[in-house]
């Protein structure tokens, strides 16, 4: 059994079979990143685009080496440098791709569902890389396979995601993926910036950090948007740094055995201070390194597919 | 056994297969005169008990820990663009430097060689062996490739509507080499 469907769109579209399938492909592509000729022949021909509307850096960076490594031919557009900026579509812009000979068009998006919006109009097949608040996939399996790779199993451990749940696509696709592999999640954060209807996720809401932290084998520290400073919603910088940020005695508190993870990019002495980002329970740059194996399994999963336009609804 | 397929013969029971590995095991022992830089390589899935049956009898013969280790071809496949799902990708685990080694490639059948095609170029991302052999449980002909092995348990001319099944006690639960045809 592999992946059927024609696109990738997010974790709550996934079951755990095929979570469990990326994982274990995203694996065998790891030993392909550690040896010395770093490249397998698997994609020769197919062609991969970038679509990035939203600024990134890791990300997009990450697909380009992934598409590469993989031997597809890549080629990123950025919002900036494009015809986007002359007022073309999102639809216009990836048609005029497809047409060029696209097999897989990765798409960065400010609104949510735009990836599902591409992938019901064009016939190559589209992985979401991140729209709006709604989801990126890519970044909780990522997480998952680390937490995995690390502590040897998702199923009964319990996750905590710290922060602006949400405004955070990673969360969300971190509750959705976790919970369907048996994980526990628990979150917590400003009770302004945690939706009302998250329980509903199957998730334990907390105000406190400290209790929060209690039993947690994992904690998972999301960015502080500061753009969303001025939304009202937010306390001060200092009085979150107080509440939320992860330091140096909670970190002690919680014992050897937490795994911190962050999706970067960091704010250093804000949601994570220097020294637990560069402790030795931190599996931050190793999140990082996962991701380009986790994004090659996905290229791989999708883009073999001999692509007819039947697939379109 | 492969669906709307029926045994059309026995071509070996365990014990015959049993003796065909050890005869190999004396065949690599004998071309390349004993064991130094020898590695056996098993391709999956069944490619890796057998390289792991021919390091115990060469451990038998020679008292000798040969090192083995297991090649997955899937990203290597000259067929990928045509097949309408994508196979299943398992991790190569060899774990050393196959650099100047003599390495014995290791499947039970050889038919149009691209498994072995795949193999050969899988392999040379992974280093630069001096010599790179193949020995193979049953070569069933038909190739497509000018590809041909260095040692072989048993010679089976077929037609392309057969199927030549060797069946593995580590994976299968028995030893026999059957040849099938459609029902």
């Amino acid at each position: 059994m592999t992946l059927t469907k024609k696109d990738f769109l997010g974790l709550y579209d996934t079951d755990a079979e095929e979570i469990e399938e990326i994982l274990n492909t995203a694996r065998a592509m790891k030993d392909i990143l550690t040896r010395s000729v770093k490249k397998v022949p698997t994609l020769r021909g197919k062609t991969v685009i970038n679509l990035f509307y939203e600024p990134s850096t890791r990300t997009k960076f990450s697909f380009n080496l992934a598409a590469k490594r993989l031997s597809a031919d890549v080629m990123s557009i950025s919002k900036s440098t494009s015809s986007i900026t002359k007022g073309e579509s999102l639809l216009d812009t990836a048609k005029t791709m497809e047409v060029m000979g696209s097999d897989v068009v990765v798409v960065r998006h400010s609104s949510p569902g735009a990836a599902k919006f591409l992938a019901e109009n064009i016939s190559a097949a589209v992985l979401n890389a991140g729209d709006g608040a709604h989801s990126h996939p890519t970044q909780a399996l990522l997480d998952m396979y680390t937490i995995r790779e690390k502590l040897g199993r998702l199923a009964g451990l319990k996750v905590l995601i710290v922060g602006d749940i949400a405004h955070s696509r990673v969360a969300r696709s971190n509750i959705w993926g976790l919970k369907k592999m048996g994980a526990e999640v628990s979150v917590v954060g400003p009770l302004t910036l945690i939706p009302t209807e998250i329980e509903k996720m199957g998730v334990k809401v907390y105000s406190n950090l400290d209790k929060a932290l209690e039993g947690a084998d994992v904690v998972n520290i999301l960015r502080i948007q500061m753009e969303r400073q001025e939304s009202g919603l937010f306390p001060s910088i200092r009085e979150y740094r107080e509440l939320y940020g992860m330091n140096k005695e909670r970190l002690k508190k919680a014992g050897k055995d937490l795994l911190v993870m962050h999706p970067g990019p960091m704010n250093r002495g804000i949601e994570i201070e220097s020294s637990v980002a560069d402790s030795s329970q931190s599996v931050i740059t190793e999140q990082v390194k996962n991701g380009v194996a986790i994004r090659m399994a996905l290229l791989y999963l999708l883009a073999g597919r001999e692509i007819k336009n039947e697939d379109i609804d | 056994m492969e669906e709307g397929m029926k045994v059309k013969k026995e071509i070996m029971d365990s014990s015959g297969m049993d003796r065909a590995i050890t005869r190999i095991a004396h065949e690599i022992l004998e071309k390349n005169k004993g064991t130094d830089d020898l590695v056996l390589i098993g391709i999956r899935t069944r490619g890796v008990p057998l390289a792991n049956r021919l390091a115990g009898k060469i451990k038998k013969i020679e008292d000798v820990e040969v090192k083995t280790g297991i090649l997955d071809i899937t990203l290597y496949r000259d067929d990928l663009s045509t097949v309408s799902q994508q196979p299943i990708v398992h991790r190569t685990e060899i774990p050393f430097d196959i650099s100047n080694k003599k390495v014995v490639l290791v499947d039970d059948v050889l038919f149009t060689g691209r498994t072995v095609r795949a193999a050969l170029d899988a392999l040379i991302d992974l280093g630069r062996p001096r010599q790179i052999q193949l020995a193979i449980m049953v070569d069933r002909g038909h190739r497509e490739l000018p590809i041909r092995a260095d040692f072989v348990g048993k010679n089976l001319p077929t037609s392309l509507s057969e199927v030549v099944s060797v069946n593995l006690k580590e994976i299968d639960g028995e030893d026999s080499i059957l040849l099938l045809e459609k029902e």
